[in-house]
């Protein structure tokens, strides 16, 4: 177990390593020039040229990626171009906001996603079934930003029960969360109902049912807890999905994380930031797949880690 | 050997053979075919199905105040903020959605096919170079990787399906190799290798028949993504370029008449979840027909 994790801890720093790579150098090759951006449009050749050799963007491409990697390995994610200040300190401040729109959206996808999936497999067969795996193909399929601006819609605008955007209390979180959590609950809509329906073919559930259980402690009592665990496993691989959702769930309901973040850098080459949020993003979705690998064996003893 | 020939043959062959006829008695898999169908002769008869010209602004095609006209008799989907047929930009954008769900996701797939394949035969070197690039760009946020490449190249069409395509191969890469690396420990395998034929002969003539199902799987699913990723680079201005219509970009060039005219934004959405919807039904009932994760063909 310990080598394994050690074995995987390796492979994920040589797995980071490569993400900063591979984005430097999209970003070294990219044709708008920061230098100039930075220094406005009525600016002569000669200050473009004096910002382009104080932040070293005249270097070659290996002594400024290693000046990036050296400042990175010591937690230093450079100054914003534009906002002048610590990328660091920019990513911090936004970050819990992200956060919190995460726990939000995976508390959207489980509520959602295991009730539909549970009332699927215990309804078998039956048209109500049959629309509820219709429904979560619905989730699988819609854009999320369709998704969000018909929430905003709806809820916002005609009737009036959420704010428009924003962030600040429970109910600007309500909006954001479902966006971002519908696609997943669709997801584990479908894994939920195999799920238990594998459970409830199992031999304990016979034994359960012939010492004379009723059928809902059957159900809630052996066959739920057992079928919700592997499905649970799976949200570290989420984060993934989530890091790709924020940058258009944020930039819908003007909520002020991390996706918005880069979203806007993006839009201006604020290099530093760009480079910032992808390498956050690739930490978190390679600890999110960690997770998930680390914590099966646990509930299914029966996989082994190879 | 042709013993061997024909069984190899009898092998791959079944799965695909009547494809058609077990979908069509499937209600989802016939709605989403339906759906394909329908989006497929829009695009391709869009210049005579199209009312209007889809980059005509018409004069009438406005309010007195300059708002974008409901829909109504002369103008079906009503107008959009610059006073154009929604209806006809719709029916150009459903060449855009099609032309990129389909070469994006078949490079992507032709990428990924040949990785997989490669990586899963080849073995050594070779394997470990594939795998471990194929899980370097698994911990790429999908989006974000595009965007920034999407911005690197300007977007046009055919960038944006490349942009997609770079985006997309990895799923298929593992898939295939998963596969490939079972495959290539089978006895035909062996027979052939004992027998003196090449590695790039087996890959294509052994191993890739094989795989048929599987990519055929794959691939239609994978179109839904394609459609899917194409409609949001589009809405963050960064796919394809207006005033080409894209059903994305529709969305993007109005989303904040949304509260006033809804139209804009959910009849073109709408056009964008069926037909993801319609390619994820089909793959979803191929992957059950074909069933090639369970290897139940032979």
């Amino acid at each position: 177990m310990l080598a394994y994790v050690a074995r995987r801890l390796l492979q994920s720093v040589l797995i980071l390593f490569g993400v900063s790579i591979i984005t430097f150098a999209l970003l070294y090759i990219l044709p708008a020039d920061p230098a100039r951006q930075i220094a406005g449009r009525s600016a002569t050749a000669q200050t473009v040229d004096n910002i382009r050799e104080q932040l070293g963007l005249n270097l070659p491409f290996y002594q400024q990626y290693g000046r990036y990697l050296i400042g990175l390995v010591q937690g230093d994610l450079g100054r914003s171009y534009l906002q002048k200040t610590e990328v660091g300190t920019l990513i911090w401040s936004r970050l819990p906001a992200s956060l919190l729109l995460m726990v939000g959206a995976i508390v959207c996808e489980l509520v959602l996603g295991l009730t539909m999936g549970m009332i699927a497999a215990l309804r078998r067969g039956t048209a109500l079934d049959k629309g509820l795996m219709i429904f979560s193909f619905v989730g699988v399929s819609a854009p999320q930003f369709v998704i969000g601006i018909l929430l905003l819609y709806v809820f916002a605008v005609q009737l009036g029960w959420f704010p428009i955007g924003g962030y600040g209390t429970f109910a600007h979180l309500v909006l954001p969360s479902v966006t971002l959590g519908f696609l997943g609950a669709g997801w584990y809509s479908r894994m939920m109902r195999s799920s238990l329906l594998d459970v409830l073919r199992q031999d304990y559930i016979r034994t359960a049912e012939a010492k004379g259980l009723t059928r809902a402690r059957v159900i809630f009592g052996h066959a739920v807890p057992n079928a919700i665990l592997p499905v649970i496993a799976m949200i570290g691989i989420d984060i993934g999905l989530f890091m790709s959702g924020i940058v258009v769930v944020e930039s819908v309901f003007g909520w002020p994380g991390i996706g918005q973040l880069a979203w806007q850098a993006i839009q201006r080459v604020d290099i530093p930031i760009i480079m910032a949020v992808t390498i956050v993003s690739a930490v978190a979705i390679v600890i999110g797949n960690l997770l998930a690998d680390l914590i099966t064996p646990l509930i299914d003893p029966r996989i082994k880690l190879r | 050997m042709t013993v061997l020939e024909a069984d190899v043959r009898g092998i791959a062959a079944p799965p695909t053979r009547g494809i058609l006829a077990r979908l069509v008695r499937r209600p989802l898999a016939l709605f989403g075919l339906v759906l394909i169908g329908l989006v497929v002769v829009v695009a391709l008869g869009a210049p005579w199905i199209a009312p209007y010209d889809p980059y005509e602004q018409f004069f009438e095609g406005l309010s007195l105040e300059g708002a974008p006209l409901p829909p109504d008799g002369t103008f079906w989907f009503g107008t959009d903020l610059v006073g154009r047929d929604l209806f006809s930009r719709l029916i150009y954008g459903a060449q855009t959605s099609l032309i990129i769900g389909v070469v994006a996701n078949g490079i992507a797939v032709l990428i990924g096919a040949s990785v997989g394949i490669a990586a899963g035969y080849l073995r050594g070197r070779t394997e470990i170079v594939l795998m471990r690039f194929t899980d370097l760009m698994m911990a790429f946020p999908a989006l974000l990787l595009a965007i920034v490449l999407a911005a690197t190249f300007r977007p046009s069409l055919w960038i944006v399906a490349m942009v997609i395509a770079m985006v997309n191969w990895v799923q298929i890469a593992r898939i295939i190799y998963t596969e490939t690396r079972s495959l290539a420990e089978r006895d035909f395998i062996e027979a052939e290798r004992a027998m003196g034929a090449g590695a790039l002969r087996i890959m294509f003539r052994h191993i890739l028949p094989h795989l048929v199902s599987t990519i055929i799987v794959w691939g239609t699913l994978g179109i839904a993504t394609t459609v899917l990723l194409e409609a949001t680079l589009s809405f963050l201005g960064i796919g394809v370029q207006p005033p080409v219509p894209s059903w994305g970009n529709i969305i993007f060039e109005n989303q904040t008449y949304f509260s006033s005219a809804p139209w804009l934004v959910f009849i073109p959405g709408i056009a964008i979840l069926a037909l993801a919807l319609a390619f994820n039904l089909l793959g979803e009932a191929l992957r059950d027909i074909l069933d090639p994760t369970q290897q139940g063909y032979h």
